[in-house]
């Protein structure tokens, strides 16, 4: 398994330089994800308006794979319906775990796109959950409203 | 049973990598994780192999030969764990699962009947997970106090601390003579004095200790001594448990059933004299066998010379990597032996992990079982490199090589 498939320099950019990297003063759902495996914490604040996400953030702190999971998942996310978001996630779960390539609507297809340089995890079994940790924080938080709980991974 | 190990006359980790089929199976394996569990070398294997083949049967039950001949081989197990530790007596040693359930069983037949309310027991900030949440779930139970004793700079134990926390309501001080994360040998001996000038029992987590540090528990004079089989080179399911015999006497049953019993009647039953009282059921004989084979294993390496090696190849590694830039040892500065944790400067520790897996350099990160202990030094995580009798510098070069990489990788 060669690293840089892993460790692409999008991923590497994204750790580096997390983007929307910041709480929200007012967010309409929120959830904190852990994996008490390795420590990872991930916060996921969002702003539902009118059925899209307006706003979407995190902070925390973790490992690259999961920091740069959680900052192009907010890039994604924004402006996409609730619905859209968990459809996304649903491919990328798939894409990272069993391998499966689910097919998406094609405004949607852009967005799975992007997530492919994280799919390299899948070489990495014990990385998986690193790479969705934040998803998974995305659907408590969507579940849950605020205050989420601690959605664990997996 | 020290037949089939052939040891050279001066210590060799490299001729005793020979001995542990792992290597021979996995070219170029670098296997730092021993404190999470040691490789196994071919005496336990081959050992193990050959109980099943000769010797196998039920033991303290059968009148046939079979039977006898593996109960022999069960009972003379517990007498190579008793002279490992230098125990008075057989009666003292326990076969348990492991340390965590040495430690659950002093924690509910000693803790549980000789406690109440307000009674004290001390553990130290460098614990295992294991040595914390017995005693919560006691505190939980019966209202005892859970007191901590810290670290000092050097993340060693702050003796004098330690000696301000004790007071006549103290009843129990457990404590690791190793700490997993760091590889501080603690002051045992003294807190085995202290400890008992106040009338406390002292129980020791030897996990990290007992495969690397002669140990004579009689010397100690601790009450309690635990361990886990497969960090001694042994199979996993196996451990042991040390207690002074008077007062395993007088410790009810841990759990009930076979074995254990003295005679049942549907009204009552009597138990039996330790160690049986604590034993019930078909013990794991082939894991006690095992772990046998195993003591004898470290036995003939010598013990002296096992402690000897790991302290200095703790301390290479430690100058080694005090040499990479951004690198940091966790609380370093007391003697230190068999693990060493570290931190890097814009790697985190999964990630480092990952980098060092892809250079079959095997170590571990995460919080080490011990989330408090992370939680007082400010990390989230750190990884961590530990040695064992097969472990020489080439293993340390390897591991430097990979964290070089890895800095490449991240930009660091």
């Amino acid at each position: 398994m060669d690293l840089r498939e892993l460790y692409q320099d999008v991923i590497l950019d994204h750790a580096r330089h997390p983007r929307n990297f910041r709480g929200l003063p007012d967010p309409s759902h929120l959830a904190h994800g852990h994996n008490p495996l390795c420590g990872d914490r991930v916060t996921i604040f969002m702003k539902i308006e009118s059925g899209r996400i307006a706003d979407v953030s995190f902070d925390g702190r973790g490992c690259a794979i999961s920091t740069a999971s959680a900052s192009l998942m907010t890039e994604i996310l924004m402006g996409l319906t609730p619905e859209q978001g968990e459809q996304v996630f649903a491919a990328f779960h798939a894409r990272v775990t069993s391998g499966d390539t689910l097919v998406l609507a094609p405004e949607l297809e852009d967005a799975a796109e992007r997530l492919e340089p994280l799919t390299g995890v899948r070489g990495y079994p014990a990385r998986v959950k690193c790479a969705t940790l934040a998803w998974h924080a995305f659907d408590a938080a969507l579940k849950n409203g605020v205050p989420g709980d601690t959605v664990k991974t997996e | 049973m020290n037949a089939s190990i052939d040891i050279a006359a001066a210590f060799d980790p490299r001729a005793l990598r020979q001995q542990f089929p792992i290597f021979a199976r996995n070219p170029g394996l670098v296997f730092l994780d021993t404190a999470a569990s040691a490789q196994k070398p071919r005496a336990v294997i081959e050992g193990l192999s050959d109980y099943y083949s000769s010797d196998y049967a039920n033991v303290h039950r059968g009148v046939y030969h079979l039977s006898a001949r593996s109960t022999e081989r069960f009972e003379q197990a517990r007498g190579t764990v008793r002279r490992f530790l230098n125990a008075a007596d057989d009666s003292e040693i326990v076969f348990v699962r492991g340390a965590t359930e040495g430690i659950n069983l002093v924690a509910q037949c000693w803790g549980g009947v000789f406690l109440r309310a307000g009674d004290q027991v001390i553990v130290s900030e460098l614990e295992h997970h294991s040595n914390i949440v017995p005693w919560q779930f006691l505190r939980d139970r019966i209202g005892i106090e859970l007191l901590v004793a810290p670290i000092d700079a050097s993340g060693g134990l702050d003796l004098k601390a330690f000696e301000h926390l004790l007071s006549p309501r103290t009843k129990l001080v457990a404590m690791t003579h190793v700490a997993n994360v760091t590889g501080h040998i603690l002051p045992v001996r003294d807190v085995v004095r202290l400890a008992h000038a106040r009338g406390a029992k002292v129980l020791l987590d030897g996990c990290q200790a007992l495969p690397r540090i002669p140990v004579d528990v009689q010397e100690l004079d601790c009450d309690f001594y635990v361990f886990s089989g497969h960090k001694m080179y042994g199979p996993t399911g196996i451990g042991g448990l040390y207690g002074k015999r008077a007062i395993l006497n007088t410790m009810p049953p841990w759990q009930g059933g076979g074995d254990m019993i003295e005679t049942v009647t549907f009204e009552k039953s009597t138990f039996q004299p330790p160690p049986a009282r604590f034993e019930a059921g078909t013990p794991d004989i082939s894991g006690a066998i095992g772990l046998a084979l195993a003591l004898d294993f470290l036995s003939a390496v010598g013990r002296d010379a096992i402690f000897a090696h790991e302290t200095a190849l703790t301390a290479h590694a430690i100058a080694r990597l005090r040499d990479i830039p951004g690198l940091t040892i966790v609380a370093s500065g007391a003697h230190q032996i068999g693990v060493v944790s570290f931190t890097v400067d814009g790697v985190h520790p999964h990630d480092l992990a990952t980098v060092l897996d892809t250079h079959n350099v095997a170590v571990r990160a995460g919080h080490h079982c011990a989330q408090p202990l992370m939680d007082r030094l400010g990390l989230d995580a750190t990884t961590r490199a530990s040695f064992g009798v097969y472990s020489d510098e080439s293993d340390i070069d390897a591991l430097i090589g990979a964290v070089e990489a890895a800095r490449r990788i991240f930009g660091a």
